[in-house]
């Protein structure tokens, strides 16, 4: 019997209007408690006015084998990036 | 006047000091280290109110003490606190029946505080009363999980409560009528039913029962303690005492 508590990973949103971003992970029997641990462990120096918790084992992740066929072939996709306008003058929120 | 204020502030200060340094202790001993972190948190925020008040009460008393005279220089028999803090708490059930109680306490004493016409004492437990209110949840929900757990769990839970519940009854000890008269101190006396409703809740919620214990005789607020608080005391005091003056 595996007796230690499953991994959960924390995401934390910093204020209003920003997403969540992943800080770190801890252990927790529960859900409930998961939460409360990370209120305790991540958001001690007012980091935080949200906390989600997501069981370690739920997330898929993309393996290092496929790097090449996910990610390589965005490398040479320069027409992606939008560095083909002309920013007119004094236009500031573009 | 202000020798009684002296004195109260002095119990509530000593009462949050005691309790943190008890709860240092758990430090790289906790079950686990996310629980490591949890009684750390709560025992610095009983040692940031333990600080104001004792800030406060070397200006009340006017000789010139400040907070760390009166954490580290004073012996046994000048401390305030209630002997329910000071005794040892290195058995997890334990800690978390005494921070339920301890918690509980402190919510309804804090919560009425906030409205005292001493104006220190209302800022300090307005902010304090969010803090002990995570305590009272963090305390609950372990004497639930323990108490409603495994047969071996609920025994020990049970064990813990009846451990702790003998100094429950020092906490309601009658404060300075004076100082309840004016507005400043809020009655202990009149937070019992309020308290143990909170306290009652969470013990029948965990499958516990209510012990039914003759209270122990108490005197902390008078400054008869329990042999334990001079062991804390050498510890935490040590190295102040040992190098006076030193900072760092």
């Amino acid at each position: 019997m595996n007796r230690d508590w499953p991994l959960w990973e924390v995401f934390i949103r910093s204020r209003r209007g920003l997403s969540h971003g992943h800080v770190g992970s801890l252990h927790a029997p529960d859900a409930e408690m998961a939460l409360r641990n990370a209120r305790d462990l991540y958001t001690r120096r007012s980091e935080g006015v949200s906390i989600w918790v997501v069981p370690a084992s739920e997330i898929v992740a993309s393996s290092p084998d496929e790097r090449d066929s996910f990610f390589d072939p965005a490398g040479d996709k320069v027409y992606r990036h939008p560095t083909f306008y002309d920013v007119p003058e004094g236009v500031q929120h573009l | 006047m202000s020798a009684a204020l002296f004195d109260h502030v002095l119990g509530l200060a000593d009462d949050a000091l005691v309790s943190a340094q008890r709860m240092g202790w758990w430090i790289s001993r906790a079950p686990e280290l996310e629980e490591d972190v949890a009684l750390a948190n709560i025992g610095l925020d009983q040692l940031g109110q333990a600080r104001t008040l004792l800030d406060y009460a070397g200006r009340v008393e006017g000789a010139g003490r400040g907070e760390d005279d009166l954490a580290y220089l004073r012996d046994d028999r000048e401390f305030r606190n209630v002997w329910l803090v000071e005794r040892p708490q290195t058995d997890f059930g334990v800690t978390v029946a005494r921070l339920l109680v301890f918690a509980a306490y402190q919510s309804e004493l804090y919560a009425a505080l906030s409205r005292s016409t001493d104006a220190t004492l209302a800022g300090v437990a307005g902010k304090a009363v969010k803090e002990v209110a995570y305590h009272l949840d963090h305390a609950a929900r372990w004497v639930v999980r323990l108490g409603d757990g495994t047969d071996e769990s609920h025994a020990r839970m049970q064990a813990a409560l009846e451990a702790e519940w003998p100094f429950v009854d020092e906490l309601f000890t009658p404060a300075d009528a004076g100082l309840v008269e004016q507005g400043i101190a809020a009655d202990p006396a009149g937070l019992r039913p309020a308290v143990l409703d909170r306290v009652a809740a969470v013990v029948g919620e965990a499958t516990l029962t209510l012990p039914e214990v003759a209270p122990a005789v108490g005197g902390g607020r008078r400054g008869l303690h329990t042999e334990h608080l001079g062991y804390l005391l050498a510890e935490m005091q040590h190295l102040a005492r040992s190098h006076p003056g030193a900072t760092w």
